[in-house]
């Protein structure tokens, strides 16, 4: 185990693809002020997959939100790709959600009046794809966490697992730069939650850059990386040379 | 490029709007009741005014028509005193206004009265005219068969009678050549007039008569075989009156003359009748009066509509308010997955326009067919114009526009974050 140090920021310019520098977020409630997020610094090379974990109320959801460009730091600079977006504008940071991000949450978070296919094209929709070349791309995603048999199922027509797949498969639909994880086994039973994680592990061996939040050890225990946070700082960063799927 | 997107957005939209079919259906009653009575209203005023115009230029909008009247206090005041009832203009009226006014082309008199008309064993109550030559052109009517009568026919026992006394008297036979018995004297056919436009039912107010139901004689003719004197029978007693012309229709030789021509005639008249036994008629000014009372109901019905559309546009506004509300998290979840704030407000007001355009359309095909149902139910003419379709189109499309940015902005302001953990 290793300290989290400020040098690790350093290098989030050049080769991470993801880098914090001095990443603050205060919310003011009442008089007083609570800091989210107290001056964190991280950097996240190309294919990692991380895990962030921390007690409720450490401020991984604040730190989740930054990183899904869905919020803005107080203070400190966020680098996606290289380039600082924590003092863009809000169509700024739309585009950036639509271009380089990918999520997946813990309540799957589909759309109930679309069919499968609808809700994997909602991202190539808004990046402005023709409306071909999207069903062409979601069915091949469907195809790729084995629902290419559902597309046309209503999400309540779906298993949890299988809502969860058509979520994956939504957030690999723009072919983002990260995708974000946040709690994703967190509403299914243990079963169906190690073939969401196998996905998800899968999709680490095609080389994506994962970041996971989640509490549970034994999901955590998947990455080649795993931050702890408490009130708002990095406790522990702690990198595991041996995860099974490295190894496998 | 933008067409697929177009029609991608209006997809969801009616796809959204079609998850809740009696919502959508309630919500757009405003709009289909507001654009249906706009071009119900409109088409049953244009078919209203078509009438009333009908009519006036029946009367010629280049006439000024005088008329006898017998003046109200007359019956009491000199029945004691006189026998004959004397009233209305003479002969002298005439050639005065001929020869004053200079903007006047000529006048036709006319003398009118109520007698039985008989051939063989049909009878029938007809309006007697007697009259002169011009007056066919001035009425605008023509001759459906035979001749009219000429300068020289005047004394001569002929007539001419209307489409409807044809029809009545002569159903099989030809009517030329043959004799009618009038009053007390016989009369031969010259000529059938053929069918105008009699007086309808919605919107004669003015004062056109059915001339199909008319027999004309030459003026020399009537008066040789009338007399100057008309006896009439009523309730028991004779009433006796004289009047030299019933009718006189003076033509102007331009319509921009009519109205101080007008003018002009009042003047002579009033000089020259001590009581006001006489009316002066301008279909003209008639004309522009209709016009001035359409306008007034054009206001008045835009009004209404206006109002009808401002209510289902509210309507609108307060569903697709709660359908913001509902769809909070939809709207999170498009905002995480890469929506800006404009893509949303373009869904939501895409929605609402075509919520309300569904309901434009709607209201077009009732509004088209209220218009026919009352054409076949009361017998009114009325009239759909193109313009009065695209009218209500364009502003229940607009309804939609205007009261769609409310509610499209509120969904677009919310924080995608707190948009997302909704329940």
């Amino acid at each position: 185990m290793t300290r989290a140090s400020s040098g690790n920021g350093a290098g989030a310019r050049n080769g991470a693809i993801v880098g914090l520098e001095g990443l603050s977020k205060i919310y003011r409630l009442g008089g007083g002020e609570v800091r989210a997020l107290d001056e964190i610094s991280l950097a996240i090379p190309e294919g990692e997959f991380l895990a962030i974990m921390g007690p409720s109320g450490s401020g991984k959801s604040t730190l989740l939100n930054i990183l899904g460009c869905l919020d803005r730091p107080s203070a400190g600079a966020y680098y996606l790709g290289g380039e600082d977006v924590s003092k863009l504008g809000d169509n700024a940071l739309s585009m950036r959600r639509c271009r380089f991000l990918g999520f997946v949450f813990q309540s799957y978070n589909l759309i109930p009046q679309l069919t499968v296919l609808e809700n994997i094209e909602i991202p190539l929709f808004y990046q402005g794809l023709s409306p071909r070349s999207c069903r062409e791309r979601s069915c091949a995603l469907a195809e790729r966490v084995g629902l290419g048999d559902r597309l046309d199922h209503r999400p309540t027509e779906l298993s949890g697992g299988q809502q969860q797949r058509v979520a994956v498969a939504r957030a690999l639909a723009n072919d983002p730069l990260v995708i974000l994880a946040d709690e994703p086994t967190g509403n299914l039973d243990s079963h169906t939650g190690e073939e969401i994680m196998d996905l998800i592990i899968g999709l680490h061996g095609q080389g994506k850059t994962i970041i996971l939040v989640t509490h549970d050890a034994k999901v955590a225990a998947n990455a080649q990386r795993i931050i702890r946070l408490a009130d708002g700082k990095i406790v522990a960063d702690e990198r595991r040379e041996g995860a099974p799927h490295v190894a496998a | 490029m933008w067409l697929h997107r177009v029609v991608r957005a209006v997809r969801l939209g009616s796809k959204s709007l079609m998850l809740h079919k009696l919502r959508s259906a309630l919500t757009v009653l405003g709009i289909v009741f507001g654009v249906s009575s706009v071009i119900a209203m409109l088409s049953i005023g244009e078919g209203a005014k078509w009438e009333q115009e009908q009519e006036i230029k029946r009367l010629g909008s280049d006439n000024i028509i005088l008329k006898s009247v017998k003046p109200p206090e007359d019956r009491s005041a000199n029945v004691a005193t006189e026998h004959v009832i004397e009233y209305g203009l003479k002969y002298d009226d005439l050639t005065r206004i001929c020869l004053t006014v200079p903007t006047v082309k000529g006048g036709v008199p006319a003398r009118i009265t109520r007698q039985e008309t008989r051939y063989g064993e049909t009878a029938i109550d007809a309006r007697i005219v007697g009259t002169v030559p011009e007056f066919l052109k001035a009425v605008n009517a023509g001759i459906a068969a035979g001749r009219f009568f000429a300068t020289l026919d005047d004394e001569e026992t002929v007539c001419v009678i209307g489409a409807m006394i044809r029809e009545k008297l002569f159903p099989v036979e030809d009517p030329l050549g043959k004799d009618i018995l009038i009053g007390m004297d016989f009369f031969r056919v010259i000529g059938v007039m053929s069918v105008g436009g009699g007086a309808t039912g919605a919107g004669s107010g003015v004062a056109a008569e059915d001339r199909n139901r008319d027999v004309y004689l030459p003026l020399g003719t009537m008066i040789n075989t009338q007399g100057e004197v008309l006896i009439r029978r009523s309730s028991g007693s004779f009433e006796a009156e004289r009047v030299e012309l019933h009718q006189v229709i003076i033509n102007v030789a331009d319509i921009g003359d009519v109205e101080p021509s007008a003018n002009s005639i009042r003047h002579l008249l009033s000089r020259n009748h001590v009581k006001q036994d006489y009316e002066v008629i301008v279909p003209l000014e008639l004309l522009r009066q209709a016009e001035r009372t359409q306008r007034i109901f054009q206001i008045v019905l835009g009004s209404i509509a206006a109002i009808s559309l401002l209510v289902g546009g509210i309507g609108i506004m307060n569903i697709m308010l709660a359908s913001v509300t509902e769809r909070t998290r939809e709207i999170g979840i498009r905002r995480a997955l890469g929506a800006r704030r404009h893509d949303i407000v373009v869904q939501f007001i895409v929605e609402t326009v075509v919520l309300s355009t569904s309901g434009g359309l709607f209201g077009l095909f009732l509004g088209i067919s209220i218009p026919m149902a009352v054409q076949h139910m009361a017998g009114m003419r009325t009239i759909v114009t193109l313009s009065s379709l695209l009218l209500s189109f364009c502003i229940s499309v607009s309804v939609g526009l205007i009261f769609g940015i409310y509610p499209a902005r509120r969904a677009a302001a919310l924080d995608p974050i707190e948009a997302l953990r909704h329940e």
